[in-house]
């Protein structure tokens, strides 16, 4: 293992931004289309956790990472995160068939969870109608004819999931899910049934409704499926899909905050008061060395997670260590870039809100780091008080 | 270049010709410094290979279990004086100096702080008079450690206060047992006594003890300096950790567990992992061959976490942590920061951000050389010593 970039994630880095300084030279809101064909099509990010005998590039989370790092920096609202890393790993995991699509960029897909959905609780799940329009396919195990399921609506998240992999059968399935990234412009949506199993709808049978949300480069919506026919998966771990992406998000918060150091530290050095510039002002310059080393620590541990990912081990400590860390000091650095900004850093001009609003939702997003750290307890030695 | 299977060959050899149960522990560490096998780094015939730093590690794998110089009682000579010796030394001071040091025969002290200057060195006062081959010495240090076991110190002095102040600086070699040097012990919060005040009163040192040149006492003390922050900042994972430390005591004491005593606790725990990774990337980027920025602010990472696991140790503990093991006036042999009981933790820890620069020092160092910021403006750079306003 390393922590330190490989001279392949360099030139990946490299390539994914200097697309983006092409293509998305400053933070906005609303997707960026030509950004996110330039990125999914022709560096093929979209297809980075698919094995290459599926169409994909066959890389790993250590890759994804560096793209998160860069796509956190360059503020660029893409589904890179929802749809290539948290539903392509569900639909992997699944044996989804049509997962080429998702890996040449041609579809995007958004997992129905709550964008605050937690690895550590239980989630929403789908409820899934086999008696009216289920067709029984024969691949998966589920009897024909059996009694129309009703799920309970709760999957508990350390229930055992049957790991049955691949195409079950159709079905119809109904559901309403608050808090969904990466819905806007989705193709596809994997909705979560209990079992291990996922059904997959196509946009034309979901109903999406945006809303106003605070992080305007990545919009929430509701998705609301109702009797709609799908495809039924097993094998997939929506858990685990959490875990992965909580655990990659770190990279995007060290991307986030990277940027806000940086763009501190130019500004503090221009910025003359008193006949000097403000950034040779001892208050202020240990206000940013303190920031320098808590990035510094970030990266470790954004690096140390998506080490243990891309290894297969059990990651769950190196996880909950880098969400933890990572999103307290992404909403650091963008509370200190404003303060340090002065009055500009309060102003809609200036890019520095949508990293403030990036950092807050992040923190919350798969788990806070208040989650995290209680999560650690039991795995390295804490217990809880009785 | 030496490369690590050389290292392992001469490390086994050394160990089938020498017994350790029939060498005195001196003899062994003689003999193992002779065979280039006591630091790797170094040049042949100076106790090493001239290997690359890092194949240090093969030796002192397999070198595990023999005697060693108690590297505790001897880390200003191994991580300050040797590397100063080495970069300034004569060929004649190197041989002399560094086989008794690293034996630890020869314990060294650091003679750099003042009264009058702690964090503004270059200020300092102590005032070295040149006396036909001889240099006259006057003048006081304070915060050394190992002062009354040493046999030499590293003294930086003014040869010439009137010259501007970082200017007018000499680097010596100070014998501890010359007359005038008097050492006395400077007792701590902690009870005892690891640093001592160092008077020095008409003190001859011959013109052969200067390190470097007459006016180089700022280049030279700066090599000491950044061997300190590089030590300090790639030491390896430690064993024992001030938070095992405390899960030790979480486990032993559930009834005293207290779900605010475990949030701040288990924020502790992530707050220690990411500091022993920024250590391990920081290692990894030096053995790649690129020295990152991070040694430098690694002690302040450290010093913060010390603080703070330390001081939640004493009020998990309660009654227990309103005692303490013993105030006795001593004066230890090393410093162990974990050793001892929850209340010595707790208050040896409040040196850590004062020694080896304080943590506000180096958030300039951060800030400054890392990050680029202007420095303060200063108007103590130019004016000869003398001048300053004192």
């Amino acid at each position: 293992m390393t922590l330190l970039y490989t001279e392949v994630e360099e030139e990946l880095r490299t390539a994914v931004r200097d697309l983006l300084a092409d293509k998305a030279p400053v933070a906005a809101e609303g997707e960026n289309a030509a950004a996110w064909n330039g990125l999914a099509r022709d560096i093929g990010v979209a297809g980075l956790l698919v094995p290459e005998d599926l169409g994909g590039a066959g890389a790993s989370a250590r890759e994804v990472a560096v793209v998160l790092e860069e796509l956190g920096r360059a503020g660029t609202p893409t589904p890179f995160l929802t749809s290539s890393v948290l539903a392509t790993r569900v639909l992997l995991d699944a044996g989804y068939p049509d997962i080429s699509l998702l890996a040449a960029g041609e579809v995007t897909a958004a997992l129905c969870v709550s964008l605050a959905a937690s690895p550590y609780r239980d989630i929403s799940v789908g409820v899934l109608d086999e008696g009216v329009a289920g067709r029984e396919s024969g691949a998966g195990g589920l009897q024909a004819g059996a009694a129309p399921e009703r799920a309970t609506g709760v999957l508990h998240a350390g229930a055992a999931a049957e790991r049955v992999t691949g195409v079950l059968q159709a079905g119809v399935v109904s559901g309403r899910f608050t808090g969904v990234a990466g819905a806007v412009g989705a193709d596809l949506f994997v909705v979560p049934l209990d079992g291990g199993r996922v059904a997959v709808v196509g946009r034309d049978h979901a109903r999406v409704e945006p809303v106003v949300s605070l992080d305007v480069t990545r919009p929430l919506a509701v998705v609301t499926v109702d009797r709609a026919p799908a495809v039924v998966l097993g094998g997939a771990s929506v858990r685990d899909a959490l875990l992965f992406a909580g655990g990659l998000m770190a990279s995007e918060q060290v991307g986030v905050a990277e940027w806000c150091l940086t763009t501190t530290v130019a500004y503090l050095k221009e910025r003359r008061q008193f006949a000097r510039p403000v950034g040779s002002f001892q208050a202020l310059k240990h206000r940013l060395a303190d920031l320098w080393l808590e990035v510094a620590g970030a990266r470790a541990a954004a690096r140390n997670a998506a080490d243990r990912l891309a290894s297969g081990a059990d990651a769950r400590v190196a996880v909950a260590v880098a969400a933890a860390h990572c999103g307290d000091v992404a909403v650091c650095a963008a509370e200190e870039a404003l303060q340090l900004h002065g009055g500009i850093g309060m102003t809609w001009e200036h890019p520095i809100h949508l990293y403030l609003k990036r950092a807050k939702a992040d923190a919350i997003a798969f788990g806070t780091p208040g989650a995290h750290r209680n999560a650690l307890g039991p795995l390295v030695g804490l217990p809880a008080p009785e | 270049m030496v490369d690590a299977t050389t290292v392992r060959q001469r490390a086994e050899a050394f160990l089938a010709e020498h017994d350790p149960s029939e060498l005195s522990p001196l003899d062994w560490l003689r003999a193992r410094f002779d065979a280039g096998l006591a630091w790797v780094h170094f040049p042949e015939g100076l106790g090493g290979l001239g290997a690359p730093r890092d194949l240090q590690g093969v030796v002192d794998q397999l070198f595990r279990g023999t005697p060693d110089n108690n590297p505790g009682r001897i880390g200003i000579g191994l991580g300050m004086a040797a590397p100063t010796i080495l970069a300034f030394g004569t060929e004649e001071q190197r041989r002399r100096f560094l086989r008794p040091l690293w034996t630890g025969e020869e314990v060294w002290c650091q003679l750099f702080s003042e009264p009058g200057a702690g964090s503004d060195l270059a200020s300092l006062a102590t005032r070295a008079v040149r006396d036909g081959d001889d240099w006259v010495v006057d003048g006081q240090k304070v915060w050394t450690s190992s002062a009354h076991l040493a046999r030499w110190g590293i003294l930086v002095a003014r040869h010439d206060p009137d010259l501007p102040k970082h200017r007018g600086l000499t680097y010596f070699v100070c014998d501890m047992e010359a007359p005038g040097v008097e050492v006395r012990p400077l007792r701590q919060i902690t009870g005892e006594a690891e640093f001592n005040e160092v008077f020095l009163t008409g003190v001859r040192l011959g013109d052969d003890l200067r390190l470097g040149e007459i006016g180089d006492g700022w280049k030279v003390a700066q090599t000491t300096l950044m061997n300190e922050r590089v030590a300090i900042g790639t030491a390896g994972s430690p064993r024992r950790t001030m938070m095992g430390i405390f899960a030790e005591s979480w486990n032993e004491r559930p009834e005293s567990r207290t779900h605010d005593l475990h949030q701040r606790a288990l924020g502790l725990w992530v707050q220690g992992e990411v500091m022993r990774l920024t250590g391990q990337r920081l290692r990894e980027q030096l053995l790649a061959g690129h020295p990152g920025p991070e040694g430098s602010g690694m002690k302040l990472l450290f010093s913060r976490h010390h603080q703070e696991v330390s001081a939640l140790e004493v009020e998990f503990l309660r009654e227990d942590g309103l005692t303490y093991d013993d105030w006795t006036f001593r004066r230890p042999d090393g410093v162990d920061f974990l050793g001892r009981g929850a209340g010595y933790r707790y208050l040896r820890a409040k040196g850590n951000s004062i020694e080896g620069g304080t943590s506000e020092i180096l958030r300039n160092i951060v800030a400054e050389r890392v990050l680029g910021l202007p420095a303060e403006p200063r108007t103590d750079v130019a004016v000869p010593w003398k001048d300053l306003p004192r």
